[in-house]
């Protein structure tokens, strides 16, 4: 390098080097990448073209359930610009299922289909026009089996068995030991405490019901995209993957690969929700590359990515008794998750539920029993606040409903049975470490709900007239929510911080920034440790070749895990300069003070940041490398062991119906981001204005539509609406709680996913309360409608 | 079959011929290289590969790249560096509204457009006039408000 570099400077302390710092720890500091996203320069991975690249298409299945009898390439191969073509013969020389909670699927279809879409055959060509062509050329003939597209169907006793084989564990379900399949039952979560029968027994109400929650779809708007690239024998993904290292794990024990010749490489994501969580794209795109000898690209559409994973739907019943006085006796649930043919993530999910099902109530008796069910329908797996947004509504109306019958306040009934921090929250697991009561208190206010204080009273129901509309058509309500969310999954992350001898620093951390502001916050931290100006700490993306190892993006861990781990090894660099800065200035290391940019005494003596680096090398060169490492301390870091937290999962909400048209409005919601420490404050607030939208969806209108025979009938943003700007309520209040209880980094806990649970209960609490109880979700109007014309007659 | 196309770019002429059933967007983002202009949908509903098309927003995945010959495109691209972008770009940092930024570059080119229709249009002040103009552009991360927040002062501030 030719251009002129610092200048040397002087080594040694002198006056004034370093001023006093204001930490940047819980200010509202701008995006890192906000204006690299405005300027439309951010990268992602459809952004990329390597040299030689091919483009990928898949031939999808046109049938839920059948043994296939042939494929025949012939005619797609002689196409021009066709390179490769990989069908299941292309793979007798690997173990090609995968799945980390089951080793369920192959990488494509051997010998059978199990889902409307599933990818039998993948083309490589030149152009992704030619692709599309040739893919159409292929044929397939099927004979068809028996579907079962629907929990009922999948659970009949005459019903297909959708896996023949044996089931085998994946390699990262933590889950501990799985029980045996049980004809489509793939995964049972189940515990009971205490004496439930007798609990019902002595109750003085009882309240159950049957309810039905909705497949939904993530989108986000970046579908899954993923470059394979083999060169040398070594293998190079790019991929808009939340979990890299769980994928490169996948990866490597697929294509019998040791870990360090996979390397993935994660730019920035158009958001993912828990849709690219573990593995998804990855090792079919890396088999048709390995095929093609070549970079092949695979950029799914978005009618391919609501067959790639979407939200689990779910029947369950659930009981709920009380005592006279409003005390909680027992609630006993069991529900049936659909996970599609596939498992992918549906196990955790599954035990999530059933964690989520008691609600953080003092109950004398819980039984719990929740099912992972196959079906001849699309993968489902991941999506924000999973489990919990399944069976927190269902709870929550179950418990005013309670209210409701004891004429007791929906407030009251939850002031006087609420955990408590420190109280068990399940057996074995972490206590409760949030003030719950404190929480709903907030929300119920902050949606005018007059119960701020002890003893406050119901709001007015059915409040009529409005603006000379018709007397008697509108009616409005309120409710609140409660829930918890077991969050943080496997403790594990490493994070590694260096300072160059300019005094700036990099942050290596395996967060993946999917939007949610990783980065931003990760550089906050190590700023706020060093009290190096946040503008000069630099977050990369993911390379799993030079990041240390990260679990895994999702469960709302960065900050509090990822984060820890960034803290301590900011810390460790801390450590060095504080020890050279001591032997510079003569003083000892504990009367040191990290100002801005540098170290001081307790005279105001001081030293740069790049003062520190070149004392300590000697010249303008060195850095200083620090490690940071967060991993289970005292036990195995298990599921039940866990959680790292519980996730708070508080809303309220006010809506209006019409009752002439069942179109329920919703105008006020809001939410409660107890985070312990808000790192970022509006990048929090924003977290939850997101999920509260996402939850608007999943109550109000998101649906997916399987047919009888397994075709997804709504696969496009046509037929699947998500919440548009015109859904936004009037009011949406977010109260950000600190109260400095969470095990991250200044005492920080994550956050993000718990309104999306909420949002949705307070929704149906709400709707209830207007006179319409609802046990089906989505709100359509027509099934309110419906619900409305059977209360009236009823 | 390709068909010549004569268009100004960002400001640039082009000049040469592209397929006939090329998209707008595929013509933008693989033959131009310019990547700020994202696909999702494909089917004129999310909003984000909008463009500006002689000043009106055009979903590129539903538009013919001939269909531009003797029009003016802008996309991000062109749109960066200028007053406009600088001051939406400012509002959109001081509200945070932006996320994974997947979205962001058609807000901001639908939002130009709106703007276009300027101080003859006493509506562009208005949150639900702008939520309604704005419709056309889905977000999934922010759940709006900030971006609302955001235009409103931008285009109020024009009006």
């Amino acid at each position: 390098m030719t251009a002129a570099g610092p200048r040397e400077s002087a080594v040694g302390p002198r006056e004034s080097a370093v001023g006093p710092r204001e930490s940047v720890v819980g200010q509202s500091v701008e995006r890192a990448d906000g204006r690299l996203k405005l300027a439309g320069q951010a990268e992602f991975t459809g952004d990329i073209r390597l040299p030689g690249m091919l483009y990928g298409a898949v031939l999808h299945s046109p049938v839920a359930h059948a043994r296939i009898s042939s494929v025949d390439t012939s005619a797609a191969e002689k196409l021009g610009g066709v390179a490769a073509i990989l069908t299941g013969e292309d793979l007798s020389d690997l173990d090609p299922y995968y799945g980390h909670a089951l080793r369920d699927r192959p990488i494509v279809a051997l010998g059978k289909v199990r889902f409307t879409g599933e990818p039998v055959a993948v083309v490589a060509a030149e152009s992704q026009a030619a692709a599309d062509a040739a893919v159409a050329l292929i044929d397939v003939e099927y004979d068809e089996l028996p579907v079962a597209a629907s929990l009922e169907k999948a659970l009949a006793p005459d019903a297909p068995l959708i896996h023949e084989e044996p089931a085998r564990p994946g390699s990262a379900h933590g889950l501990g030991k799985l029980p045996d399949r049980d004809g489509n039952v793939c995964y049972r979560y189940s515990f009971r405490r205490g004496d439930v029968d007798r609990a019902f027994a002595a109750a003085a109400v009882v309240v159950e019901g049957e309810y039905t929650f909705p497949a939904v779809y993530q989108y986000s708007m970046e579908t899954h995209t993923t470059i394979a690239h083999w060169h040398g024998g070594e293998l190079t993904l790019w991929s808009s993957c939340q979990h890299p290292f769980l994928v490169r794990q996948e990866i490597a024990v697929l294509f019998g690969l040791p870990l360090d010749l996979v390397q993935v490489i994660v730019p920035f994501l158009g958001g993912g929700f828990g849709s690219k969580s573990y593995t998804k794209m990855e090792p079919l795109t890396a088999a048709i590359a390995r095929k093609a000898g070549r970079p092949v690209r695979i950029l799914n559409g978005v009618h391919e990515s609501m067959i790639t994973t979407r939200r689990h739907n779910m029947t369950a019943r659930m009981r709920t008794a009380a005592a006279a006085d409003g005390t909680v006796l027992a609630r006993s649930c069991q529900a049936w998750l659909d996970t599609g043919a596939y498992a992918d993530n549906g196990p955790r999910v599954t035990a999530t539920a059933g964690d989520a099902a008691p609600g953080p109530y003092r109950w004398q008796a819980v039984e719990v029993a929740a099912h992972c069910v196959y079906t001849n329908t699309g993968p489902a797996g991941s999506y924000r606040a999973f489990g919990a947004t399944h069976l927190q509504w269902i709870g929550e109306s179950q418990l005013d409903e309670v209210a409701r019958r004891l004429s007791m306040d929906r407030l009251e009934i939850r002031r006087r049975n609420l955990l408590r921090p420190g109280e068990e929250v399940r057996p074995g697991g972490k206590p409760l470490d949030a003030d719950l009561i404190g929480d709903v208190e907030k929300t119920a206010a902050a949606i005018g709900w007059a119960g701020g204080e002890r003893g406050g009273g119901e709001p007015p129901r059915a409040r009529g007239v409005q603006g000379g509309r018709p007397p008697g058509r509108y009616r409005r309500g309120r409710g609140v929510a409660v829930g918890l969310l077991a969050a943080g999954a496997h403790p594990v992350s490493m994070a590694t911080v260096r300072m160059g001898p300019d005094g700036s620093v990099t942050v290596l951390v395996g967060t993946t920034e999917l939007g949610q502001g990783a980065r931003t916050v990760m550089a906050q931290i190590a700023a706020g440790v060093l009290g190096t100006p946040v503008t000069r700490v630099v977050v990369r993306g993911t390379d799993t070749r030079y990041t240390p190892y990260d679990r895994s993006t999702g469960a709302s861990r960065s900050t509090t895990v990822a984060g820890l781990a960034v803290q301590r090894a900011a810390q460790d660099v801390l450590d060095a300069l504080l020890e050279t800065a001591a032997a510079r200035l003569e003083a000892p290391p504990q009367l040191l003070t990290p100002v801005e940019g540098g170290i001081q005494d307790a005279s105001g003596r001081g030293m740069t940041h790049q003062e520190l680096v070149r004392a300590r090398f000697g010249f303008d060169g060195g850095e200083l490398i620090g490690h940071g490492r967060v991993q289970p301390e005292g036990g195995s870091g298990s599921y039940a062991e866990g959680p790292v937290f519980w996730e708070v999962c508080v809303a309220g909400a006010e809506v209006e119906v019409d009752l002439e048209t069942g179109v329920v409005t919703v105008l006020r919601t809001s939410t409660v981001a107890d985070v312990g420490k808000a790192i970022n404050p509006q990048l929090v607030a924003r977290q939850d204005e997101g999920a509260t939208l996402q939850g608007i969806g999943n109550a109000l209108f998101e649906e997916m539509h399987f047919a009888p025979d397994g075709m997804l009938l709504n696969d496009t943003l046509l037929s699947y609406r998500i919440p548009a700007f015109r859904d936004i309520p009037a009011t949406m209040n977010c109260s950000i709680v600190e109260n400095g209880d969470g095990p991250g980094p200044f005492g920080a806990k994550g956050c993000g996913e718990g309104a999306l649970a909420a949002v949705p209960a307070a929704i149906v609490n709400a709707l209830a309360d207007a006179g319409v109880p609802m046990n089906t979700l989505p709100l359509t109007p027509e099934r309110v409608w419906r619900r409305i014309q059977d209360l009236k007659t009823s | 079959m390709m068909e010549k196309v004569s268009a100004t770019i960002n400001g640039t002429p082009f000049k040469g011929e592209v397929p006939a059933e090329e998209l707008l967007l595929d013509f933008l983002r693989d033959r131009l290289g310019l990547t700020g202009t994202k696909q999702s949908c494909e089917v004129q509903v999310c909003g984000v590969c909008t463009v500006l098309v002689d000043g009106n927003p055009v979903s590129s995945c539903c538009y013919l790249a001939v269909d531009i010959d003797g029009r003016e495109v802008e996309t991000i691209e062109g749109l960066a560096g200028s007053d406009f972008h600088r001051r939406a770009a400012d509002a959109f940092m001081r509200h945070a509204a932006v996320q994974c930024g997947f979205c962001t570059a058609g807000m901001l080119l639908t939002a130009k457009a709106l703007a276009a229709r300027g101080a003859g249009d006493e509506r562009l002040g208005d949150r639900d006039e702008i939520a309604t103009a704005m419709s056309g552009n889905l977000c999934r991360c922010t759940g709006y408000r900030s971006i609302l927040d955001s235009l409103t002062e931008l285009l109020g501030g024009t009006t």
